[in-house]
């Protein structure tokens, strides 16, 4: 009989998701939100 | 049958596994001596040759380390502007970037190759890797030294150095992705070929996490130094500063967490080495790895918290809440690691009293006092201090002070470079294939280096506690009209750096010197195990 293996031990075993979801959270979260931040800053008047 | 060999179980119900299928080429792999694991001779090679160039930069980077702190420290004051400034730059990039990413390619080819009894995936991408690698540090470290990239490590625009320098950099980063690339093709054809049955080992996991990281740490670097090197070039007309400095920090960074992540992998190796210790619970050092992977690259968030150019709440998102998980996932193995020497040693009947066990460790083997003091100073000195460095209120007072080198020493420094040397006290006897030489000496080396850059990052942490700042040729203004000036308390911290810098640099020369006699002199191990340590 297969033995059921827990969804985080299969998530544990492939590495592929892992490398997956270790660009997407810091590039969402750190890299794209900073952007969206700078590019939506107003532009500084001049005196 | 021949090349049946023991890997280290990756199930905490499993014991041990006998696995007798690699995957390696006839006259292709050897099995250890010592610890009856197989070596792919491929990767050896190449774990060989990242280690000696690791060594190399660890060298150079550490000659500049000791110029620029005798700078510092105001009763020396060694260096003029021009040469304090190129060192740090130099400095910075060899020990920072080259040391540490020479060493972990390394680390990455022993993980996947002899943990997992699989053969290198590719020897040509190793070649290319290394080639690419060697090349761009070269080109860095002499416009460096050639005046032409003046600029410091972080190299924020609009300083501008030669395009050399920018192109150094890129191959450094496309060669190490390479090298990452040959680590994920051999965990491909390892579990293709049934090398291994169940999960990877730990230490296959850690590095891993590591890869995973580097992964998006040299992304972050292609992207912003691609058109740096052609702004560089007058090819692009200007670089944004501020989107810049958020992606140069993806790179400045990721790039410290990838050798947090391998730092650990070795702390988990060398407990097992040195004591016999298992990890007490698989799924909970493992989900700390995954929490490193998940959050441990948002923490970059936090040099940009006195950059207006993004928002309180993606400051507080990425520093306060979300790097508090990756500081989970340290604590977690703050304590793991321990704790598994712990019931390591007292399975051997070290039981007298709280702390017997820790008392009857292999103090005088260089691989666990590495180790243990790796740990406690990254715990202890590198991870209070990082932490509130990383809060929004603290970082305002503390920000380009000095307390910021002083907590990345205790990290980068006394945690990574002194468990990789560590590390090197078992990779030479089992990779190269020599002994040490004065064996008495490397038992005192690791204890000499821990208290140098203990004793130099508190020195740096007070000193920036009044407000002496990072970076900062002359703090005193000489000859200005209005000297600022500090206080008899932040010499003493300066001259407290400036002894430690001294001490740790006799250590780091003395584990060079070491480790280059047995590379090229030791005598060999043919046949036998090494000499324990």
């Amino acid at each position: 009989m297969a033995v059921k293996v827990h969804p985080i031990q299969r998530l544990m075993d492939n590495p592929w998701l892992l490398l997956a979801l270790g660009i997407i959270v810091p590039f969402l979260s750190y890299t794209l939100w900073g952007w969206i931040d700078m590019a939506s800053m107003p532009k500084a008047t001049l005196p | 049958m021949a090349n049946a060999v023991a890997i280290p179980a990756s199930h905490e119900e499993s014991e041990v596994i006998t696995k007798p299928v690699g995957n390696h080429a006839a006259g292709n792999s050897r099995t250890c001596d010592t610890t009856g694991l197989p070596v792919c001779l491929t990767a050896q090679l190449f774990i060989r040759l990242n280690a000696v160039l690791g060594v190399v930069a660890l060298l150079a980077g550490g000659i500049a380390a000791l110029l620029i702190a005798l700078t510092r420290w105001p009763a020396v004051h060694l260096l003029d502007p021009v040469w304090y400034y190129r060192l740090t730059t130099f400095h910075g990039l060899n020990m920072l970037i080259f040391w540490i990413l020479f060493m972990e390619v390394g680390i990455l080819y022993f993980a996947s190759t002899t943990l997992l009894n699989s053969r290198l995936f590719s020897k040509g991408m190793a070649w290319a890797s290394f080639v690419m690698m060697v090349a761009g540090a070269v080109l860095v470290d002499v416009t460096i030294l050639g005046g032409k990239a003046d600029v410091m490590m972080t190299s924020y625009v609009p300083l501008k150095a030669h395009s050399n320098f920018y192109l150094g950099i890129i191959l450094v980063a496309v060669g190490t992705l390479i090298g990452v690339a040959n680590f994920f093709g051999t965990l491909y054809i390892a579990k293709r070929d049934k090398t291994y049955a169940g999960s990877v080992p730990l230490v296959v996991f850690g590095a891993t996490a590591a890869a995973i990281i580097a992964v998006v740490t040299l992304l972050h670097g292609a992207l912003v130094m691609i058109p740096t090197w052609l702004w560089s070039m007058d090819i692009l007309k200007e670089v944004d500063a501020g989107w810049y400095r958020l992606v140069w920090w993806g790179l400045g960074h990721q790039s410290q967490q990838v050798n947090v992540c391998a730092m650990v992998s070795v702390w988990y190796f060398l407990a097992t080495l040195t004591t016999g210790a298992k990890p007490l619970n698989q799924a909970v050092c493992r989900g700390a790895f995954v929490l490193y992977i998940l959050f441990i690259n948002l923490a970059s968030a936090h040099h940009l918290l006195v950059d207006p150019g993004v928002g309180a709440s993606w400051k507080i998102w990425n520093t306060s809440y979300a790097m508090y998980l990756a500081v989970l996932a340290s604590m977690i193995h703050g304590f793991t690691v321990p704790a598994s020497v712990e019931t390591a040693m007292r399975k051997k009947g070290h039981n007298r009293g709280l702390f017997g066990w820790l008392a009857a460790a292999p103090w005088k083997n260089p691989g666990f006092s590495a180790f243990f003091l790796s740990l406690l100073i990254f715990g202890f000195i590198g991870g209070i201090t990082g932490v509130t460095l990383g809060t929004q209120q603290i970082n305002i007072l503390a920000h380009n002070t000095l307390r910021i080198p002083g907590h990345f020493h205790s990290t980068v420094v006394g945690g990574t470079s002194l468990a990789f040397m560590g590390l090197a006290y078992y990779v030479v006897p089992l990779i190269f294939k020599r002994e040490y030489y004065a064996r008495g000496l490397a038992r005192v080396q690791p204890y000499l280096f821990a208290v140098g850059i203990v004793l130099m990052s508190l020195g740096m942490s007070f000193a920036g506690s009044y407000g002496v700042p990072r970076r900062h040729w002359d703090i005193e203004f000489t000859g200005a009209q209005f000297a600022p000036g500090f206080g008899s308390g932040a010499h003493v911290m300066l001259g407290l750096m400036g002894v430690g810098a001294v001490i740790a640099f006799v250590g780091l020369l003395t584990f060079i010197l070491l480790t280059v006699a047995a590379v090229f002199f030791g005598k060999k191990i043919e046949n036998r195990a090494m000499t324990p340590w």
